[in-house]
């Protein structure tokens, strides 16, 4: 699945199928089942009825009526975080749990 | 209004910000055909996803071009999974995962007879390596092998 049309177009995977959502949203809109169900319904049908390798499957759903979040994509500079090289925790008790489990605080700083 | 460009509306954030110009992977030709050797209700299902998702108890990824895969099984309860990502606004994902790893809608459709079933284990990492090299060379074929591990039929690569 794709929420990037050009990037997906430039891999070329034999089978795409494609959601005009904002990024972040690649299965569907938060705390909504149904919707999520129904795209991935039809994603998956995508299997049983694609025939040419390099398709593409535009999926029939809209983000919101306006679409104003295409104009803000990308738009407001590099909204990126840092890239730190040590494990970026969702919360505080997340790092707690993995360090008592025994996993070293920055598996990747060791030589 | 149609499709966001991305690669266009990225390289000009990267030159206004005086980074050098990305390298994005352009494939001529697609990977090879392979179809479908039995219908979707009879096939199990595997899940390769790059939104960042982890298990709380497991190591975070990190930002820096983090190549590893985290396997979360397949019958995990939704509410211990975690998100982090430098590239995308987690909000959503961190309040229902399942807008970038869609745990409990696929486990809907086994149990609606859509699919026949799920790999015992789905597998995560954190998209946004900036090195194609190191995904082709290491990360690709060690998610190809765990497929293989998993005996599927089809795989759903989800990624952000």
């Amino acid at each position: 699945m794709t929420s990037a049309r050009d990037i997906t177009r430039a891999v070329n995977p034999p089978r795409a199928a494609f959601l005009d959502f904002p990024l972040g949203h690649t299965t569907g809109k938060p705390h909504a089942p149904d919707l999520q169900r129904r795209i991935l319904v039809e994603a998956l049908s995508s299997f049983e009825t694609m025939t040419a390798p390099g398709s593409m499957r535009e999926l029939p759903f809209r983000w919101s009526e306006d679409e104003e979040w295409k104009a803000k994509a990308f738009a407001g500079g590099d909204e990126r975080t840092p890239r730190h090289d040590t494990p970026q925790y969702q919360d505080e008790e997340d790092r707690r749990r993995a360090e008592k489990e025994g996993y070293p605080s920055c598996p990747v700083c060791r030589p | 209004m149609g499709p966001v460009d991305y690669i266009p509306r990225i390289r000009d954030n990267y030159a206004r910000l005086g980074y050098k110009a990305y390298n994005w992977v352009t494939n001529h030709d697609t990977g090879p055909w392979a179809p479908l050797r039995k219908p979707l209700s009879q096939c199990r299902l595997g899940l390769a996803a790059s939104g960042g998702v982890y298990l709380s108890g497991q190591v975070a990824f990190h930002h820096k071009d983090d190549i590893s895969l985290r396997e979360i099984p397949t019958d995990v309860d939704t509410k211990e999974l975690r998100a982090t990502h430098f590239a995308y606004d987690l909000s959503n994902a961190r309040t229902d995962p399942n807008v970038v790893f869609p745990i409990d809608t696929l486990r809907r459709l086994v149990r609606e007879g859509i699919l026949g079933g799920l790999a015992a284990r789905f597998h995560t990492f954190m998209g946004g390596i900036y090195s194609s090299r190191r995904v082709t060379e290491d990360l690709a074929p060690r998610l190809t092998a765990r497929f293989l591990e998993d005996g599927v039929d089809a795989v759903l690569l989800v990624p952000v």
